[in-house]
């Protein structure tokens, strides 16, 4: 066992200081450490994006990167999201747009498309596309993905939203 | 419907059937709060890690654990010596045979579990994993199910020795697990010598992976005190696993508590019991701490549960008109090194036998052999109802072989062979009842949304231009699916019928709980049952809590795979919902003093007949029955059922896909991609809209580029998400969806079940239309996956 190593970084505004081997992964300090269990373990690679986080403005997958490399970074994952009880435009977004099923992509999804709309607030249906595909869903398709981030970027540009699937389209209305 | 404003409102208010209503599970998911496997974090606990072999087919010499067990921070390294006592180095599998929790001297596939390291944490049981020394001597692995039944292919099972009969009958090889056979053959046989044109195609159907995003794992927490195991695992059928603990471990099912707690997707990956499983449970019990066990990618995408591996030929025999008289159908069928197959008892090729598919085919007969290989075992149904995906494929594929050889149009031949609207119930002739079905209108809804004529006529103009740098396919499927196992008559799992159950308690406020023995993998089960039991028992589904996944608390139930939850589980939702209905009518014509009779109900209340302004709704109601119960009455509102289903139900739909492959590159884009499901009563547009997008991706998936390829020594290619095909943002098509409602005559609300008929239908369907691109120049078939350098080989063996 190797010796350990003090790192202090903010979490979702939050210092924290914590004591890891050099070999740590950041994905496994959030999960096993600091209880910060959004982020999810998708694949061994880099692939699937399911542990994705915002370090210091930009999308880092966190399974590629050592806890001792975050020395005061500031790290947002999904739980820093919702604030008073509010959910942000993308959390509204994907619930209105049905962008989730078994729910393990989403907190990876949210924040990898938090940072792509802080870069364009109004992207393209192929510019999504591109720019989400280092995040791997199973479930969705990502149709409802892409309107989900449509419906939050248009919320964050202080335009009307609206669900496209309304309650009672079908229910013999 | 015309309905005044107060029914709407009220309509509204309930949330019931047919409404797009938003998902109750989404605001933990949305917030990070979501409770899978891997968050379960227990005071005192361990971390598991599997030593796996890196052979495919070895002699276990010897295992030297003495440097992993000195490492500090390691608590227990066991093999299957350590087991041994116990009795549980070897584990019974679904389909009746066995399988090796730890290597019993000998290693059958590549990856095999052959000793467990357990540590304080993940990083000390990796290192500890590496110390553990095994001397293994190679042996011969056989990867091809066809040389594995060579008279002297290296024999993979000695365990089974002298066994000449298995779980499914005589064995004809030491490598052979089963012959199946259904149909009549003679008949079939006599109708293909009569027949004016025949058609036969061989077909391999790929070794693939469910490969849900979250992988396997469990948390087995043993209290010595109080003689309790609790198990966190990713199961979708977790009160199958109680059972097979129970039987395992000798522990009663009382004392055993199986919890799936949020599941990261299954798609038929979470059905199975796996060697980590139990050998968490074993370390728990032994160290009496708490222990997880979680798979890496790689170690799920190369041991727990493959599906399909089916070589298939197919047959028909039809006259000039293209109208079909006989099917039939040889299968071998690659299970890996135990026959780990999650199929009902009965049938080891699962619900194969609905191969004759949409078409009135008279004669019909199949045959298949299962044999074992230096293979991972599995034979799951991978977002599909067991072994259906593979019949539709050769179905769907054998009728695009006749139209070719006929030169008949590829949508016309479907509609000369359908079975009609008014032949249901429809007797096929491997012995199914179909429900219902109505696939003609279907089909031309989905050729007249898509100008079907105007494609063909684009297709005929490029195939005149030799310039054209492009190839235009266009694939049609008109499948039949069959989901909701099953009638207990014929399926079982480990002896457990296959219906399911639900209990409902509604409390004095007026609000409920329900728990069932199905079990969400994102399918949103408590949005969805919570709508049923609103438009059953008139209480709003924003005060419903569903409950499911704790054995403790849920009434037993087989789970969810082949879409069974809404077929099998939402019919005894209704149910339960109904008797809840039925009480509460006889309390309210207790209350309006009138005969239960002269009651009816209305969405939520009963009003009196004749007479509307007297009425009682079910809020007033769920408070009499804790109050003021007619006499005689027991007190309180609660009801159970446990529904055994008559038949299966059959979804059916029409797909096309129009794709663009491009001649010098082999690229393949799909242009167009609609897709028309008919899965009866619609319960949530909305969530029937995403599973359908969802399970067409998964197709795509399949048929574009997911692999488990081996090479001749028995190492796994693949095994990576590297290697392994998932299709991201990019790569996925545009999805056009549309729909018919042709409701179940024997489903209590008419729903039949849907999130599987996208990824079933879908598939054939890339298929049908890429071998479309080339079926001018003789193309009859082509095996997936459609990955750009195999459709360039086709281009270029055709000088294109």
């Amino acid at each position: 066992m190797a010796k350990k190593t003090q790192v202090s970084f903010r979490i979702n505004g939050s210092a924290v200081d914590v004591l890891v081997e050099p070999r740590e992964l950041l994905i496994h300090t959030l999960r096993e450490k600091l209880a910060v269990t959004g982020p999810h373990i998708g694949c061994d690679t880099s692939h699937c994006g399911a542990c994705t986080v915002d370090l210091d403005g930009v999308s880092v997958k966190s399974c590629t990167m050592l806890t001792v490399q975050c020395e005061a970074s500031e790290i947002l994952t999904i739980e820093g999201f919702a604030k008073g009880g509010q959910l942000h435009p993308l959390q509204e977004g994907f619930a209105a747009e049905h962008g989730l099923q078994c729910g393990f992509c989403t907190p990876g999804m949210i924040t990898r498309a938090y940072r792509m709309l802080q870069e364009n607030p109004s992207p393209t249906e192929e510019e999504i596309r591109y720019w989400m595909s280092g995040n791997i869903c199973r479930c969705t398709g990502y149709q409802n993905i892409v309107k989900a981030i449509q419906y939050a970027a248009a919320k964050m540009r202080g335009e009307e939203v609206q669900s496209s699937h309304p309650l009672m389209a079908e229910a013999g209305v | 419907m015309p309905q005044d404003l107060d029914t709407l409102d009220r309509r509204t208010a309930l949330e019931g059937i047919g409404c797009s209503r938003k998902r109750r599970e989404d605001p933990r998911f949305l917030q990070g709060k979501g409770n899978y496997v891997d968050d379960i974090k227990l005071p005192g606990m361990l971390y598991g890690i599997m030593v796996r072999s890196p052979y495919a087919h070895a002699v276990v010499r010897s295992i030297d654990t003495a440097k992993a067990k000195a490492l500090p921070g390691v608590h227990a390294v066991l093999t299957a010596e350590d087991l041994k006592p116990l009795k549980l180095h070897w584990m019974p599998t679904l389909a009746g045979d066995v399988q090796a929790v730890l290597a019993d001297g000998k290693v059958s596939f590549q990856n095999q579990e052959v000793a467990f390291v357990v540590a304080d944490d993940r990083y000390v049981a990796a290192d500890a994993a590496e110390l553990v020394e095994v001397e293994y001597e190679e042996l011969p692995a056989v990867v091809d199910p066809f040389l594995a039944l060579e008279p002297d292919a290296p024999v993979i099972r000695p365990d089974l020795d002298g066994k000449d009969v298995g779980a499914h009958g005589k064995r004809r090889h030491h490598n052979h697990i089963f012959n199946w056979q259904i149909g009549d053959k003679d008949k079939t046989d006599r109708a293909f010598d009569r027949a004016e044109v025949t058609v036969a195609q061989d077909m391999y159907y790929p070794r693939v992976h469910p490969c849900p995003l979250e992988t396997c794992g469990a948390v087995a927490s043993y209290d010595a005190i109080r003689g309790d195991l609790t198990v966190w695992i990713t199961s979708q059928a977790p009160h199958v696993v109680r059972t097979v603990v129970g039987l395992l471990s000798s522990i009663p099912e009382s004392k055993i508590r199986i919890i799936s707690p949020d599941i990261g997707g299954g798609f038929g990956n979470k059905v199975g019991v796996y060697p980590g499983y139990v050998t968490a449970i074993v370390a728990s019990i032994v160290l009496g701490r708490p222990v997880k066990w979680i798979e890496s990618r790689s170690e799920n995408l190369t041991t727990t549960a493959f599906a399909r591996d089916y070589w298939m030929t197919g047959e028909l025999a039809a006259d000039k008109s293209g109208r079909i008289s006989a099917l039939r159908v040889n299968v071998t069928a690659d299970h890996g090194a135990f026959d780990a197959c999650a199929d009902p008892t009965k049938w080891p090729a699962g619900m194969f036998h609905v191969c004759t598919g949409s078409y009135d085919i008279a004669n019909a007969h199949v045959s298949v052999d299962g044999v074992y290989t230096n293979k991972f075992p599995g034979g799951v149904a991978y977002r599909c109802s067991f072994r259906v995906t593979e019949a539709v494929y050769l179905i769907e594929r054998m009728i695009d072989v006749l139209a070719q050889k006929l030169g008949l149009d590829k949508a016309e031949i479907r509609r000369r062979n359908f079975i009609r609207h008014e032949q249901f119930p429809y007797h096929s002739p491997l012995g199914l009842e179909f429900d219902s079905g109505n696939y003609g209108p279907a089909l031309e809804k989905v050729l007249k949304a898509v100008d079907y004529e105007g494609l063909r006529a684009e297709q005929a103009a490029k195939r005149a231009d030799p310039d054209c740098p492009t190839l235009m396919g266009i694939g049609i499927t008109t499948f039949t699916e069959i989901v909701g196992a099953g009638p207990s008559k014929n399926c079982d799992i480990l002896g457990i019928g296959m219906f399911d159950s639900c209990e409902i308690r509604v409390h004095p406020d007026g609000s409920a709980i329900a728990r069932m023995g199905s079990l969400s993998t994102g399918q949103a089960h408590q949005t969805t049952y919570a709508q049923i039991i609103a438009s059953e028992a008139g209480i709003p589904a924003s005060v419903i809590a569903v409950e499911e996944g704790d054995t403790s608390t849920a009434p037993y139930g087989l789970g969810t795979y082949g879409s069974r939850s809404t077929p099998v589980a939402g019919a005894a939702v209704a149910r339960a919902a109904r008797k809840i209905r039925e009480k509460a009518r006889k309390i309210a014509a207790h209350l309006l003093e009138v005969s239960p009779d002269d009651l009816a109900f209305d969405l939520d209340r009963f009003t009196v007949k004749g007479d509307p302004s007297r009425s009682k709704s079910i809020k007033e109601v769920c408070w009499a029955a804790y109050k003021n119960v007619p006499e005689g009455m027991e007190m309180g509102l609660e009801a159970v059922d446990y529904y055994d289903p008559p038949n299966f139900t059959f979804p059916f739909g029409a797909y096309l896909c129009v794709l663009d492959i491009t001649k010098k590159t082999g690229e393949t884009k799909v242009r167009r991609f609609y897709a028309l499901d008919d899965c009866g009563t619609r319960i949530n547009p909305m969530i029937i809209e995403g599973q359908i997008h969802g399970g067409l991706t998964e197709g795509f998936a399949v048929a574009m580029g997911q692999e488990l390829p081996y090479d001749a020594q028995g190492n796994v290619l693949g095994g990576t998400l590297l290697d392994y095909f998932l299709p991201t943002a990019v790569e996925t098509p545009h999805w056009e969806t549309d729909f018919t409602v042709t409701p179940s005559p024997h489903h209590p609300i008419g729903a039949k079940g849907v999130a599987e008929s996208p990824h079933v239908g879908s598939i054939p369907c890339f298929s049908n239309a890429v071998i479309d691109a080339f079926s001018h120049l003789g193309v009859t078939h082509m095996n997936m996956p459609y990955n750009s350098y195999r459709v360039w080989q086709q281009a270029r063996a055709l000088g294109l």
